[in-house]
C-alpha cells in the first residue's frame, strides 16, 4: 500500500467532530498517533481559562491500559514503586513511576483502582511489552483500552460547578485522587479528581461512542462558566507551574536510552516520596537500595530565576563567570499567574539542594541580535502554583 | 517445625554435590535434596529392563574437571578410558580416530588434522581456565572483575600473533566451513563435526559451532571414558565425598518451592510439605525451572524475568537404549573395537541433512547416532553374555510437531534401530528389549526444562558473561540468598562440575567479603 492510499495517517479522538468545529487555527500536532491540537483559538485565552474559569482538554489519545485478574493487586504492586496494596484501595488514584531492573525510571503515570482487583492505567507512552513481560508468572490479564474509552480533563476554578450542573449528586464529596461514579444517560461515567494543571479539576472517562453526548452536556453546563477547550500549549504551561515531569523533557523512558548515564531513577526526579523500601520486592528495589546508600548523581530542580526571558535550553552553572557547569534546564517559562520567570532543571549532585543560588545562561533573541544573559535562579521547594482551591474538599463554587 | 541450614542446595546433580560437598568442607552445615531416589541427576544408572542397566542420561565421560577432582581429592574409576572415535562406513572401511590421529587418512588429512588437534586443544586449554573461574562483570569497578577481564585478554593475546588471529576467526564460526576447508576424508570431517553439535540445537553450519567444540574438548582434551557402574559410579563418589565433608544427602526430597520472606531466600519446602530453613539455597536446578517454578517470578524483577524466560534451552537429542542378547555384527570391526565410541555420521552434510527437519519441528529421517556397548566395559549392566546398547540420536526435537505420542515414539524407535542396522545387520534379532528417551521424556525424568542436558544452549549469546543471563552470570541470583549452581550457569553442561565448584567458591568468597 502507498501512502496516497491511506485515508488518514492519524487517528481521530472520540471528540474530534466537536474540536474541528472550534479549531479556527489548524495547528495540529501528533500525540501516539492522534490528532491533537497545539491550540484551537489563542494559546494566552486557553492558558488564562485554566487558572481562571475552566479549560477542557481532550486527553483522549492518552495511553490507557486495563488491568485485571486475581493477583491484579500484587501485579501493579510489584511493577510500581510506591505501596499500592495498603495504601491505594479501590475507588483511589495513584500518581506511580515504574522502574526497570536499574532503577531507572521507565515512565510515570497514573493508576485508577477502578474497583476491587480492577485497575486502569494511564501514561504518556506505549508500555504494552514492558506489562506483558512483569505479568509473567502472574494470573491478570491486560488489555489496551486506549481507543475505547474517550476522556477530557476539566480543569480550572469554576470546573467544580461546572461538574455540579452536569447532575453529578455527590461529586462534592470526592477528594483528591479519588473517583466516583455516575450515570450519565444510561452510561457509566467515571469522574476522578486528577489533573496536570496543579488546579481544582477533574477527569470525566466514558466509552467512545458516549463522547459527543457528553461533550455536548459539560459545554451547556458550563457556558455560563467560562468554559474553553484548550490546547498542548496551554497546558503545558500549566504543567510546569504545577511542577509535573514530562517523559522526554524532564526524563527519557529509561527503556529507549543508549547512552548511559541518560535516563533517570525516581530519586534523581524528585520522587523519593514514591519509593516504598517496606515493600520486599518491586522493579528496580535493588539498584535503589544502592543508590540510595551511595547517592544519586543527579537532582530535579525547580527554578526561581530572575529577569523574564525563559530559559530555554539553558545551562545551569554554579557560578556567575560559567566555570562550572553543573546541568540544564529541561522545561522553561514565564509563569503569567506566579509573575515568575520558572524552570524545571537536571543539576549535578550534590548541587541543586532547596535554597541554593545557581546561574542560568539565557540566549534571547530580539530583532534578529541574539542576546545572552547570566540569571541567578533560587532552588524552590514547593510547586509554583499550588493554589488551596485544589485540595479543598468540598470545593468552592467559584 | 523446621531444621536451620547454612546451606540447601537443591538437587544432588553432579554439580549439586560438588557444590555441596565444597560448602560442607568449608564448615557449613549442608542439605542436599534430590527429587529422585537416588543422587546424580542426570548422571545416573538404572535398570531399563530386567537384568539391564545404563547411564540413562550421560553416558561418556569428558571433562570432569581436574581441579574438581583435586579440591575434592577423588577420581573417578573408569571402566573404560580414553576410548577411540569410530566413524562408521557401511562398506566396513571405518575410521578410528585416536585424538590428533587416526589410521588410514591421506597424508595430507593426517598432517591437518595433527595441526587441527593442537590449535583446538590450546584454544580449549585456554578456554579452561576461564571455565573454572566465575566470569567477570562487565562495567564494574570491581578489581577483581577487571582483573579476571584482564587475564581473558592476556591470555588470547599470549597465543601469538597468529594463533590469536585464528581464535578470533574461528570462535564465532561454524565447524562446517573450517573443516571442509582443512579435510577431505568424509567420515573425518562427519565424526568430527558431531562433537560440535552433540546435545545442542545446532548443525555443523550453524554459527559458533567451533566453540561448541572447544567446550567438548576443554578439560580433558576430548578423551572419553565411561566410569565403573555407570554414571552412578561417579555420583556415587561425590555423594561420598560430600558426606564425609559433613553434609546431609535425603534422596526422594523433591522441593515444591523455594521459600521467600521479605524479599530474600528463607529456605526450601519440599512436596511432602517439610519445611527446611537457610539463609543460602543453591539450586542445581536449570534456571528456568528455578525462577519460573520453584521461586516465582514475583520475587525477582521483569527485566530479569524477561531474560530467564527466553533462555533458549529446546534439547533435540534422544536417548536409546536397547537390551540385546548378545552383540551384533558390524562388519569390519572386531569385539575389542565395539567398545569405542560409535559414530553414525558418514559425511558432514549428513549431519546438516539430519538438522534440517528439526528446525522444523520434525525428527531426522536419518538420525546422526552416537552409540556404545557400555557392559562390553562393565559386566554389572548386563546379564552374563548378554549386552547393552546405548546411543544418543539426533535430531529428536523437543517441540516435534504433533508432540511425542506413542506413535511417534515408535515410528522414531524403528527409524534408529533401521539405521543402526544399515551397519549392523543383525541388530534386530539381538533386541529383548527397547527404551526410547525424548526430550519430553527426559525432561520429565531429569527435571530439565526442554530437555536439553546443558540446561540452556551452549551459544555465544548464552556464554560466559550473559549464562545464564545479563547482569546475573555470577552465581549469585539477583535474590538475596539465592544461587545457581548447574549447568544453565558458567560454564555450561557436561559431567564437569565446574559450575558446582565455581558456585561453591563463590559463595564461601562472599560470606568472607560480607
Amino acid at each position: 500500500m502507498s501512502i496516497e492510499q491511506v485515508e488518514l495517517a492519524r487517528l481521530k479522538s472520540p471528540f474530534f467532530p466537536r474540536l474541528e468545529a472550534i479549531d479556527r487555527l489548524y495547528n495540529w500536532h501528533d500525540w501516539k498517533g492522534y490528532r491533537s491540537a497545539d491550540a484551537y483559538t489563542n494559546p494566552e485565552l486557553e492558558y488564562f481559562a485554566i487558572r481562571n474559569s475552566t479549560g477542557v482538554f481532550d486527553i483522549s489519545p492518552m495511553t490507557k491500559y486495563r488491568i485485571t485478574g486475581p493477583e491484579s493487586r500484587l501485579y501493579i504492586d510489584r511493577l510500581v514503586t510506591r505501596d499500592m496494596i495498603n495504601k491505594v484501595g479501590p475507588g483511589r488514584v495513584a500518581y506511580a513511576v515504574w522502574c526497570n531492573d536499574q532503577g531507572q525510571v521507565i515512565d510515570d503515570g497514573t493508576i485508577f483502582h477502578l474497583s476491587e482487583g480492577e485497575y486502569r492505567l494511564c501514561s504518556q507512552e506505549y508500555h504494552l511489552p514492558w506489562l506483558m513481560a512483569s505479568a509473567i508468572g502472574f494470573d491478570v490479564t491486560i488489555v489496551e483500552e486506549t481507543a475505547a474509552i474517550a476522556a477530557l480533563a476539566v480543569q480550572g476554578p469554576t470546573s467544580y460547578s461546572i461538574i455540579r450542573n452536569l447532575g453529578l449528586d455527590g461529586v462534592e464529596n470526592l477528594k483528591m485522587f479519588g473517583l466516583t461514579n455516575f450515570d450519565f444517560q444510561g452510561t457509566d461515567l467515571m469522574v476522578s479528581r486528577t489533573g496536570f494543571t496543579g488546579d481544582l479539576g477533574y477527569e470525566l472517562w466514558i466509552e467512545a461512542d458516549k463522547a459527543l453526548d457528553l461533550w455536548d452536556a459539560l459545554f451547556e453546563a458550563g457556558k455560563l462558566h467560562g468554559i474553553r477547550a484548550i490546547g498542548t500549549h496551554a497546558l503545558e504551561l500549566a504543567r510546569i507551574e504545577a511542577g509535573y515531569l514530562a517523559a522526554y523533557e524532564e526524563f527519557l523512558p529509561a527503556e529507549e536510552t543508549v547512552r548511559t548515564g541518560r535516563s533517570r531513577s525516581p530519586f534523581e526526579l524528585g520522587l523519593d516520596w514514591l519509593v516504598d523500601f517496606k515493600k520486599p520486592n518491586f522493579n528496580g528495589r535493588r539498584a535503589l537500595a544502592e543508590e540510595k546508600r551511595n547517592g544519586s548523581t543527579w537532582r530535579l530542580v525547580k527554578l526561581d530565576i530572575e529577569g523574564n526571558k525563559a530559559a530555554e535550553h539553558s545551562y545551569i552553572f554554579a557560578d556567575k563567570n560559567a566555570r562550572k557547569q553543573i546541568g540544564f534546564t529541561t522545561s522553561a517559562t514565564w509563569s503569567p499567574v506566579c509573575k515568575q520567570n520558572i524552570a524545571l532543571g537536571t543539576v549535578k549532585c550534590p548541587h541543586g539542594k532547596p535554597g541554593d543560588t545557581m546561574f542560568v545562561e539565557i540566549y534571547y533573541q530580539r530583532e534578529m541580535h541574539w542576546s545572552r544573559v547570566m540569571a541567578e535562579a533560587k532552588v524552590v521547594d514547593k510547586p509554583f502554583w499550588d493554589p488551596p482551591r485544589r485540595r479543598m474538599t468540598p470545593p468552592g463554587p467559584f | 517445625m523446621s531444621d536451620q541450614y547454612d546451606a540447601i542446595i537443591v538437587g544432588a546433580g553432579h554439580n549439586g554435590m560438588v557444590c555441596g560437598s565444597l560448602l560442607a568442607k568449608a564448615g557449613k552445615k549442608v542439605l542436599i535434596l534430590e527429587a529422585a531416589s537416588q543422587v546424580g541427576g542426570a548422571a545416573v544408572t538404572r535398570s531399563f529392563a530386567d537384568g539391564y542397566s545404563v547411564s540413562a542420561c550421560a553416558h561418556l565421560l569428558y571433562q570432569l574437571q581436574p581441579q574438581v577432582q583435586k579440591d575434592l581429592g577423588l577420581s573417578p574409576d573408569l571402566a573404560a578410558k580414553d576410548m577411540p572415535t569410530i566413524a562408521l562406513s557401511e562398506d566396513g572401511n571405518h575410521l578410528t580416530i585416536r585424538g590428533d590421529h587416526a589410521e588410514s587418512l591421506s597424508d595430507e588429512d593426517a598432517e591437518n588434522l595433527r595441526a587441527f588437534h593442537g590449535r583446538m586443544t590450546r584454544y580449549a586449554d585456554l578456554l579452561n581456565n576461564f571455565l573454572n573461574k566465575a566470569p567477570p562483570r562487565l562495567g564494574t569497578k570491581n578489581m577483581a572483575d577487571m582483573f579476571t577481564l584482564a587475564q581473558l585478554g592476556f591470555a588470547v593475546r599470549r597465543l601469538g600473533r597468529n594463533d590469536m588471529r585464528e581464535f578470533l576467526r574461528l570462535i564465532g564460526m561454524n565447524i562446517f566451513d573450517e573443516l571442509e576447508e582443512k579435510f577431505d576424508n568424509p567420515l573425518l570431517k562427519g565424526a568430527l563435526s558431531v562433537d560440535a553439535v552433540m546435545g545442542t540445537h545446532l548443525g555443523p553450519r550453524s554459527p559458533n559451532t567451533i566453540l561448541t567444540y572447544l567446550y567438548r574438548l576443554a578439560g580433558n582434551q576430548g578423551k572419553v571414558g565411561q566410569p565403573s557402574g555407570g554414571m552412578s559410579g561417579l555420583s556415587e563418589k561425590l555423594a561420598h565425598s560430600a558426606r564425609d565433608n559433613g553434609a546431609t544427602i535425603r534422596t526422594s526430597m523433591p522441593v515444591r518451592r523455594i521459600v521467600v520472606d521479605n524479599g530474600r531466600v528463607a529456605g526450601v519446602e519440599t512436596e511432602s510439605g517439610e519445611r527446611f530453613d537457610s539463609q543460602i539455597v543453591v539450586s542445581n536446578a536449570d534456571p528456568k525451572s528455578t525462577i519460573m517454578d520453584l521461586v516465582n517470578p514475583r520475587h525477582v524483577e521483569t527485566g530479569f524475568t524477561r531474560r530467564v524466560k527466553n533462555i533458549r534451552m529446546r534439547g533435540n537429542a534422544a536417548k536409546l537404549h536397547l537390551a540385546l542378547d548378545g552383540l551384533p555384527t558390524i562388519k569390519g570391526l572386531d569385539k575389542k573395537a565395539l567398545g569405542g565410541r560409535l559414530i553414525i555420521a558418514p559425511n558432514i552434510d549428513y549431519v546438516e541433512r539430519a538438522f534440517n527437519p528439526a528446525k522444523y519441528g520434525e525428527s531426522s529421517p536419518d538420525p546422526v547416532i552416537e552409540l556404545t556397548f557400555p557392559s562390553l566395559h562393565d559386566t554389572t549392566l548386563a546379564p552374563t553374555g548378554k549386552h547393552v546398547l546405548s546411543a544418543i540420536v539426533q535430531y529428536a526435537p523437543y517441540g516435534l510437531k504433533g508432540g511425542w505420542t506413542g506413535d511417534a515414539r515408535e515410528s522414531f524407535t524403528k527409524t534408529v534401530i533401521t539405521k543402526i542396522a544399515e551397519y549392523a545387520p543383525d541388530i534386530g534379532e539381538r533386541i529383548t528389549a527397547t527404551e526410547l528417551l525424548t526430550p519430553v521424556d527426559i525432561e520429565k525424568e531429569f527435571r530439565i526444562t526442554g530437555g536439553h542436558w546443558h540446561h540452556g544452549e551452549l551459544a555465544l549469546d548464552q556464554f560466559l558473561f550473559v549464562r545464564p543471563v545479563a547482569s546475573a552470570a555470577q552465581y549469585a541470583m539477583p535474590l538475596e540468598g539465592l544461587y545457581l549452581c548447574g549447568a544453565g550457569t558458567h560454564p555450561g553442561g557436561g559431567v564437569s562440575g565446574a559450575a558446582g565448584r565455581n558456585a561453591a567458591r563463590t559463595i564461601i568468597k562472599q560470606e568472607r567479603s560480607a
